[in-house]
């Protein structure tokens, strides 16, 4: 909310200006015109918004150094325009207002993209995909929907699950309001099973062993994408380009075995995760 | 106690020592620059010409009314989309610290200024002293010693309130805190505690010695 407060500025509503032409034209009352490939390459920074805190996508390891899945992405992508990444982090509420105040050149910040979001900024191809996941006690595993069928399944308010499940009547929702009492609800056993992103449960059941994750793919896949500055058409072409080359040689897959593996474990499949060459 | 084993572990306490020096860096800064615009306004606010009188009076309302969060995002964002300025997280911090310090010490700056006795005045001319001599050796030590515990308040204040920083991005020590946190979230769940009781400590050991001085200077002060 107050975030869209500083967006009620006097250019805030004119963010559809094409900025492909390479001009950079700044005059006052203008929104802001994000750097051109050029002007990237020619300063030898490229300025990405990452998470700090969202282990194991977007976090700083324990000698201050950023980590985690997007930022090795960002790093080759870096490495490929020939420049060095500098790293702002965001907040999940400030990653559409540092592209529009033109503060990054582009967000990888495990940013899913929503229809709301797409007004304001420009999606790339997507490197990764997120589903809903099932967790359950490895002595009873639930493997399907059905088996869900007259059991407690413990969700979290506000989650995509919470819509997802409505549909079935036959299964009946617990809901908490943080996921930390959701997933002390399971280990208590006030249910059969919980249900929440697949990245989610999937980090979770790897750190409490008795339990697994029987289903790991679940509901609309939603694609996570970089993301820039509306109407930044040479960035934008550069990054899907660069996506598609990337595919070829399945570097999400080793992305997702350097930074995601050693939290999932061996059992999840990458394919529920990972997106090679924007392809879903 | 699990939890605790955290603290231990390397980089942890170093880190957060880090992301205190930047919390110690703004707030410093934001306080030795409000300083000088905090009794350069109050002077201002004491003047008659009712010109510069109204402009004070709307400069110090509007930031005494406007959430300092809601500030921080207008110099971060908006100014940047506005007027193509594209200040730095932790300019933009300073920027907002010092116009917010200087309003309020402004404020009782004249507030000091006006509780004078007017007889003081009088009495200073009596002896022969011109303005500006009646200003440095009668008013302002007077002043000064009504100003210090207000002060000292808002300074802490500023200190606290620079957490908000991390929302713009700033890895200052709360935001060091909560990588910490999200980091080690599977080996210690429970470390939330013990980062946030050290950062606590961090604050308080800032803050303490402040008083502390105040406390010593007022003491001092009473007996002149």
């Amino acid at each position: 909310m107050l975030a869209g407060f500083a967006a009620c500025g006097p250019s805030g509503a004119t963010p559809g200006s094409d900025n492909n032409s390479g001009s950079s034209s700044t005059g006052a009352g203008k929104q802001q015109t994000a750097r051109t490939l050029d002007q990237i390459k020619k300063s030898g920074k490229l300025k990405v918004a990452v998470f700090s805190d969202k282990a194991p996508f977007g976090y700083v390891d324990k000698d201050g150094k950023n980590q985690g899945y997007d930022i090795v992405f960002a790093e080759r992508l870096a490495k490929d325009l020939g420049v060095k990444p500098e790293y702002t982090t965001v907040d999940p509420a400030a990653r559409v207002d540092v592209l529009a105040s033109n503060k990054v050149d582009v967000t990888l910040a495990n940013f899913t993209v929503t229809p709301e979001r797409e007004e304001k900024v420009d999606f790339a191809k997507p490197y990764m995909k997120v589903a809903l996941g099932v967790v359950s006690p490895d002595s009873k595993p639930i493997k399907s929907v059905d088996q869900l069928k007259g059991k407690t399944l413990i969700i979290a308010k506000g989650t995509t699950a919470e819509p997802y499940f409505a549909k079935y009547p036959d299964i009946k929702l617990q809901k908490y309001d943080q996921y930390a009492d959701a997933y002390n609800a399971l280990l208590d056993g006030r249910g059969d099973a919980m249900s929440t992103d697949n990245t989610e449960v999937l980090a979770w059941a790897k750190a409490n062993k008795v339990f697994t994750v029987g289903i790991t793919k679940l509901g609309d896949e939603q694609p996570i994408a970089p993301a820039v500055q509306k109407g930044n058409k040479a960035l934008l072409n550069y990054i899907n380009e660069e996506i598609v080359k990337l595919g070829k040689e399945q570097f999400f897959h080793k992305d997702y075995d350097q930074t995601l593996k050693p939290v999932y474990g061996d059992s999840s499949n990458p394919d529920d995760i990972v997106v090679e060459g924007g392809k879903i | 106690m699990h939890g605790a084993e955290i603290l231990l572990q390397p980089g942890v306490f170093p880190r957060l020592l880090q992301g205190l020096w930047v919390t110690i860096w703004i707030a410093g800064v934001s306080v030795l620059l409000s300083l000088p615009v905090g009794l350069v306004v109050g002077w201002l606010m004491t003047l008659r010409n009712p010109i510069v009188r109204f402009i004070m009076r709307v400069y110090l309302d509007f930031i005494r009314i406007m959430p300092q969060l809601a500030l921080l995002f207008i110099a971060f964002y908006g100014f940047a989309r506005a007027f193509n300025w594209n200040l730095d997280a932790t300019g933009a911090c300073v920027l907002v610290f010092v116009l917010w310090g200087g309003a309020e010490l402004g404020d009782l700056v004249r507030g000091a200024l006006e509780s004078i006795p007017r007889t003081q005045y009088e009495s200073a001319q009596v002896l022969g002293l011109n303005s500006w001599q009646t200003f440095s050796r009668v008013i302002l030590p007077q002043a000064l010693r009504r100003l210090l515990p207000a002060s000292v308040n808002l300074i802490t204040r500023i200190v606290k309130t620079t957490s908000l920083a991390a929302l713009l991005g700033v890895i200052e020590v709360i935001k060091v805190g909560q990588q910490i946190i999200d980091a080690n979230r599977f080996q210690y769940p429970d470390a939330t505690l013990w980062i946030y009781g050290v950062i606590f400590f961090m604050y308080f050991f800032v803050c303490w010695p402040l008083s502390i001085v105040a406390r010593r200077l007022e003491k001092r002060w009473a007996h002149d």
